[in-house]
């Protein structure tokens, strides 16, 4: 399967399972589109009477063909999907190794964010915190049930992580306190609202966090339309300058202010300049995930402004890259030569069997977007995964599990999509999202371009 | 005249042969949490 696209004066070509992009002049696009199905005299012919005016001539049209044809025998173009028999084998392998556990240490906000997914940071339920002793024993488990795995990613998240700060800080004391003597090294995200950030919050966040998630949506205006406190007076002024100050002491690591857009602000590229303009260049911006009756879903005619907004941070990202002002959107970064291996590229993303969410009662489910819907709870902290039909149903989640998926050219990119995202959309965890599968192959398509840009500058200074 | 320039990028049937230490970052334990997308994330293995 190959894809094909026209965007920002490039012709992008991508063969979807050698993984392999070209870069094609208008010939080789036209060529290369009708190459499988058209007999190749008929084709040099049709290219002849098309491109003959522009100076190409017979000679030229019979090259690219014969480029097209050495590309197709080297494997990089119309290569096969020979792939599925692998896909249920890298969980076979690692079968009952969990490498990463969300933290919901805290079931409480002191927002009142009306789009929030979580139910204002409740998730349906009451208030509560997690103890130190759910959260240490969700640590052990973690680290019991990680095999040989190195690694292990743990996520304070919430409702609002900082309104348990004591017990984050004697989780993280205690996972270093024993991490070297099971070899293993724990990466640490804190994601916040910003509130309750203070020196203390700071000095810590930068000392023991690999990342650090702000959330911020942008403009000021649209900002405090839902990130509210229970007053229903916006946060936007209280957080920008914490946010800052954190991010300046951070000194280089890693961070995101993250947003998200709604139907309210579909022209989110607005709310990305304003980040800019704040001095944040570590930036993710994403679709609101609700029910499809709020008032805050993305509409259909909302998409065509968002595709536009999609290209155009693009085009941004670029004109400040050439301008010495670099910054990073999360969904743009791309690494075509280091990416994943195949494994991970058609196993899916991993909820439920390598990835749990731990509540603050010690329930285990597949993913923080699961938490509460009680069909799904897999298990707790102390007895480990009982449900095991909920987790099998997980662990068959796969690129191939899915019969649009495997029509899909972007699906060795995404995985198979987001089972939480399936099932709110569609009942089931092996549905599929396709508002968001569309939003996500726009943004794919501007992230390749906007690679190859990068990679087509740094051969022009190196041949200067 | 070349027609179609081709980018440096990671062979995918060649990476089923060293593939899956499974070292890599849990897909979307970052800064999206409600999407997945696993093309931004970087390869961790060490006998690849």
């Amino acid at each position: 399967m190959i894809h094909q696209y026209k965007l920002n004066g490039y012709n992008i070509v991508l063969d979807v399972c050698s993984g392999s992009v070209h870069v094609v002049d208008d010939v080789g696009y036209d060529a290369i589109a009708a190459y499988e199905s058209t007999d190749r005299d008929l084709l040099l012919s049709q290219l002849l009477d098309k491109y003959e005016d522009e100076g190409v001539t017979a000679e030229e049209i019979a090259e690219c063909l014969g480029q097209i044809e050495g590309l197709k025998q080297s494997g990089k173009l119309f290569s096969p999907d020979t792939f599925e028999p692998m896909a249920p084998e890298l969980k076979n392998r690692s079968s009952g190794v969990i490498k990463a556990l969300c933290l919901h240490v805290s079931h409480a906000c002191n927002l009142t964010c009306s789009y929030c997914f979580a139910g204002q940071g409740r998730y349906h339920g009451k208030s509560a915190l997690m103890s130190f002793e759910v959260g240490r024993r969700a640590l052990d488990f973690l680290i019991e049930n990680s095999g040989s795995r190195r690694n292990l990613e743990v996520d304070f998240f919430g409702g609002e992580p900082l309104l348990n700060f004591e017990v984050v800080k004697q989780l993280v004391s205690y996972a270093r306190s024993v991490e070297k003597q099971h070899n293993k090294n724990f990466r640490f995200t804190l994601t916040t609202n910003g509130v309750d950030i203070d020196d203390d919050v700071i000095e810590f966040a930068n000392r023991e966090m690999s990342n650090v998630v702000l959330s911020l949506d942008g403009r000021k205006e649209v900002h405090d339309r839902f990130r509210v406190d229970a007053a229903g007076r916006g946060s936007y002024d209280v957080i920008v300058p914490k946010f800052q100050k954190l991010v300046q002491a951070r000194g280089g690591k890693q961070y995101y202010m993250r947003g998200t857009f709604t139907h309210h602000n579909p022209d989110f590229l607005e709310d990305i300049k304003a980040m800019l303009d704040l001095g944040f260049t570590e930036l993710s911006m994403e679709p609101v995930v609700c029910a499809p009756d709020s008032p805050s879903t993305l509409t259909e005619e909302d998409k065509p402004i968002v595709y536009k907004q999609y290209e155009d941070l693009a085009k941004l990202m670029i004109s400040r890259r050439k301008e010495g002002r670099p910054f990073t959107f999360y969904h743009y970064m791309i690494d075509l030569q280091g990416g994943p291996c195949i494994y991970k590229r058609i196993s899916g993303c991993g909820s439920g069997t390598e990835y749990m969410a731990v509540t603050p009662q010690g329930d285990l489910y597949p993913c923080h977007q699961f938490v509460g819907e009680e069909r799904f709870r897999l298990g707790n902290v102390r007895d480990g995964v009982t449900n095991t039909a909920a987790r099998d149903e997980f662990a068959a989640c796969n690129v191939y599990a899915r019969e649009e998926c495997r029509n899909c050219w972007a699906r060795l990119y995404c995985a198979g999509g987001c089972a939480a995202n399936a099932y709110h959309s569609t009942g089931s965890v092996s549905g599929v999202y396709a508002y968001g599968c569309d939003l996500f192959r726009k943004r794919l398509e501007c992230a390749i371009m906007a690679e190859i840009d990068r990679i087509y500058s740094e051969d022009e200074d190196s041949d200067n | 005249m070349k027609h179609i320039k081709t980018i440096k990028t990671r062979d995918l049937c060649e990476s089923a042969k060293n593939g899956g230490c499974g070292e890599c970052q849990t897909s979307c334990q970052s800064a999206c949490k409600t999407s997945c997308g696993i093309a931004n994330q970087s390869c961790e293995n060490k006998n690849k």
